[in-house]
């Protein structure tokens, strides 16, 4: 495989840079993946803490607003004894005119290791790639639409944790999928692993029939898409990137799309309910069914931070 | 060096005569992960010590993370028991620079404060980059650092040795 036409990857196929779940392997995947359960059990030391990120600054650039990423990438990056500077820099330099690139050779120049961008622009993690130094690494923290290669990751996590394989699974992801990075970055992760089912559920202004050319099938009816599945995968209903009218109200996107206990009684008994947070209840989903025995939304949440010291401490590691 | 006249079962046997005397009360083994924990989980059973043996890994505290990345993967370490006060004897198959050592006693006490901690390994091959002594070893032997020694395990359970070039 020449791995020269993915910048994520080094002459070796080794990861230096998270940017897109799009074009990984699947071994790799599985790789970040033990990885992940390793840092996992960290959390039940003594000592929550290790070294492998000593004496190494990450950076964390949000250009969007965040709260739960942020935050459990920062956690994850002070698991690993990094030094963490968090930049919000929709409030600062960008704020004075300041372009991506000066913005970054300026952080460069204060010895940054590792960036953690959020951005929403497609693409800018990229570029940041791109141009940073050849000992810096580079982790898409969501950008526009395109990927949220983290979320992505624990989210599959968390099926194989459920559900220990991939090759048997249907997987209904439901909601406004066509603003969502997160299902994007879920459908490349799936379809890589083999998954031999994943549906896209939504009314047609949110789901866009082009996704048949992923490998996924599309769903307009509600009960058809989540039928038999063994896992439901909720997307918020994204108001601030909706432009015009795309749906009729939130109430009517309620009745048709929300997952209601009497909704997930046709999944397999065994289901698991999924969502990325944070949760609009009663928009997408019912609150017996947040709180209810098949929500794994909290667990996410706690491997999440385990994936992320698995990124990090993986691409770290590696050299361009 | 074919197979290096070292007859690892035989070796065996010494280790099992040899951790046999280390043991008092409150004593636990914990194996290096890979080769030292194919060695702890048939020590268990050969000196019938009660409850489980450890395993514990190096991955999160090796110093050479910079240069050869990130490891951790199946070798999860897993300390089925509560450290604090408890003699530790590590094994493990093959003792060089004492680096795995080091990095594993560091994890170790990421867990607690064990009351000791020793050493007890299958092959002392020499060449040690820091003050790490085993309190045994079955064998002690001097090979040149670019060869690669480690302990094989077939499906039977039975152990022998592999002996090659390192390739980096």
């Amino acid at each position: 495989m020449n791995f020269r036409n993915n910048p994520q990857l080094n002459k070796h196929g080794e990861l230096i840079h998270l940017l897109s779940i799009e074009g990984l392997p699947r071994a790799l995947i599985h790789q970040i993946l033990d990885t992940a359960g390793t840092f996992l059990s960290v959390n039940d030391r003594e000592v929550k803490k290790v070294p492998l990120l000593r004496g190494k600054s990450v950076f964390n650039l949000f250009f969007e607003n965040s709260t739960r990423t942020r935050t459990t990438f920062e956690i994850a990056a002070k698991r690993l004894s990094a030094d963490v500077i968090n930049l919000d820099i929709a409030r600062s330099s960008a704020a004075k005119g300041e372009s991506l690139l000066d913005t970054i050779a300026n952080l460069s120049a204060m010895h940054a290791d590792m960036f953690v961008v959020r951005h929403s622009q497609s693409g800018a993690p990229y570029l940041i790639a791109q141009h940073c130094a050849p000992h810096v690494h580079v982790v898409n923290a969501g950008d526009g639409r395109h990927a949220h290669p983290t979320q992505g990751l624990l989210d599959m996590y968390t099926i194989r944790h459920y559900k220990k394989d991939f090759t048997n699974l249907t997987v209904a992801i439901v909601g406004d999928i066509v603003h969502s990075r997160v299902a994007r970055s879920d459908i490349h992760a799936l379809t890589t692993l083999g998954v031999p089912e994943v549906r896209a559920v939504g009314p047609k202004t949110l789901v866009p029939g082009d996704l048949r050319e992923m490998g996924v099938r599309v769903c307009h009816d509600m009960a058809e898409g989540i039928r038999g599945a063994d896992v439901i995968i909720m997307l918020r209903l994204q108001n601030e990137r909706m432009s015009g009218a795309m749906l009729p109200s939130a109430g009517e996107f309620f009745k048709n799309y929300g997952l209601t206990q009497e909704k997930l009684a046709l999944a397999k008994p065994d289901a698991i309910v999924m969502h990325p947070g944070p949760i609009n209840r009663g928009v997408e989903i019912d609150s017996r069914v947040a709180d209810g025995a098949q929500s794994v939304i909290l667990p996410q949440v706690t491997f999440g931070i385990a994936v992320r010291m698995a990124v990090m401490s993986t691409i770290a590691g590696n050299s361009a | 060096m074919s197979s290096l006249q070292l007859d690892a079962e035989a070796l065996y046997g010494d280790l099992l005569a040899g951790v046999r005397g280390l043991l008092r009360p409150q004593t636990v083994l914990v194996g290096i992960w890979s080769g030292g924990a194919w060695l702890a989980e048939r020590l268990q059973r050969d000196l019938q010590l009660e409850g489980e043996f450890g395993v514990i890994s190096s991955a999160l505290h090796r110093d050479d993370f910079g240069s050869r990345g990130m490891t951790a993967g199946a070798d999860h370490t897993r300390l089925p028991f509560e450290i604090e006060g408890r003699h530790i004897v590590l094994i493990d198959d093959v003792l060089f620079t004492g680096r795995t050592t080091r990095a594993v006693v560091n994890e170790l006490f990421d867990f607690g404060r064990p009351a000791s901690v020793i050493l007890a390994v299958l092959v002392d091959r020499g060449g040690r980059e820091l003050p790490i002594h085993p309190a045994y070893a079955a064998a002690r032997i001097t090979l040149p650092a670019a060869q690669r020694l480690s302990l094989v395990r077939d499906d039977a359970g039975r152990f022998s040795f592999d002996i090659r070039e390192r390739t980096a």
